[in-house]
């Protein structure tokens, strides 16, 4: 508990307006990243649970059914990507 | 806090200049390509007669791949563009690679550079199949999915055009580059952190056995990052696949 308490009493309190902005930029790029990654976390949690219910069901298309979930997920995910490369460039 | 600065995102992706702008990532691309080219002149000076082992096993292991996700996404006439793809899929592959490889580390596709010239590559090239083959009549299709209403053209149109035109290069290079970028700055982040915790000054007792914890996960990340590298330059190869697929092909599939 010592060594946490530490870790917050070391934190400087912020004097500028630049600092101000910086620690506004850093918060919303933390709330930017966490928010997009929310849909698309869902979204490919339902595509891959249904491809392998239809794998299950019909394990003879399992080939076509890998190559079409993998499309699903990439258009999905590219949502959260979009998310990172915001975070990026609001924490630069 | 602890003594863990950080660095700032220039540090983690730059890198000093070997000669003029050449740095290691450049040299990583060259290095890239070379041993690709390499390793398929390799495997294609082999006697084909015999049975393949070695190289040859795994070019042709790769090229049946390849050609098994043509035939799933464009058909058997698409067979022509078996090398092309392969070139694309194994380039990409290898430049993925380097972000786990020990003093390399770094993953080329992890600047914005290649993937949006490889996307740039792959969108004028699904756009001139799709004029070679369906001539003017492309953009119609494109544009407009058959069936729309009169009264909806020109709101289809307006999004099949901005979702085929504009952002479909985009998203494919921003894929790639984004989830390299990420897996980059995660190994960054836990070795940082495991590092910091073993060289603590304060509660030693406490921080340094901590620093087995993201260690641990180092490791688990390093593992995931064969898999990402593997999957990403699938996932650009087999997008490719599809655009081609759709230019050549005049039903309409929705993508973006």
């Amino acid at each position: 508990m010592e060594a946490l308490s530490r870790l917050i009493s070391d934190t400087k309190p912020i004097q500028t307006p630049d600092e101000a902005k910086k620690a506004a930029a850093a918060i919303g790029a933390g709330f930017a990243y966490g928010l997009a990654a929310i849909g698309p976390g869902i979204g490919i949690g339902y595509v891959v649970g249904k491809a392998i219910e239809a794998m299950a069901r019909q394990p003879e298309a399992a080939g076509m059914v890998r190559t079409t979930m993998f499309l699903g997920i990439a258009f999905t995910e590219a949502l959260a990507l979009i998310g990172f490369v915001v975070f990026i460039l609001l924490g630069l | 806090m602890l003594g863990l600065e950080f660095p700032q995102i220039n540090e983690v992706i730059r890198w000093q200049n070997i000669f003029g702008s050449f740095n290691k990532i450049a040299l990583m691309a060259c290095a890239a390509a070379v041993i690709g080219i390499g390793v398929f002149l390799l495997a294609g000076n082999k006697d084909p007669l015999k049975a393949p082992k070695g190289i040859r096993n795994l070019a042709e292991t790769i090229v049946e791949f390849i050609e098994d996700t043509i035939m799933q996404t464009i058909g058997k006439d698409g067979l022509v563009w078996t090398p092309w793809i392969l070139s694309l899929f194994v380039f990409v592959y290898l430049c993925n690679v380097p972000g786990i490889i020990p003093i390399l580390q770094m993953p080329v596709t992890a600047r914005m550079a290649l993937p949006l010239f490889l996307a740039v590559v792959v969108w004028i090239v699904y756009i001139a199949v799709g004029l070679r083959h369906q001539k003017a009549g492309y953009f119609k299709h494109m544009l407009w999915p058959p069936g729309v209403p009169v009264a909806m053209k020109p709101l289809v149109g307006l999004i099949e055009f901005a979702s085929n035109i504009i952002l479909r290069p985009f998203s494919l290079a921003i894929r790639l580059f984004a989830n390299m970028l990420a897996g980059h700055m995660l190994l960054v982040t836990f070795s940082l952190l495991s590092a910091a915790l073993f060289q603590a000054h304060t509660n030693k007792f406490l921080l340094v056995p901590m620093g087995i914890l993201p260690l641990f996960m180092l490791i688990f990340l390093t593992a995931f990052e064969v898999l990402v590298g593997f999957l990403q330059a699938y996932i650009f190869m087999i997008l490719t696949c599809v655009y081609i697929g759709q230019s050549r092909h005049s039903e309409h599939a929705e993508a973006h």
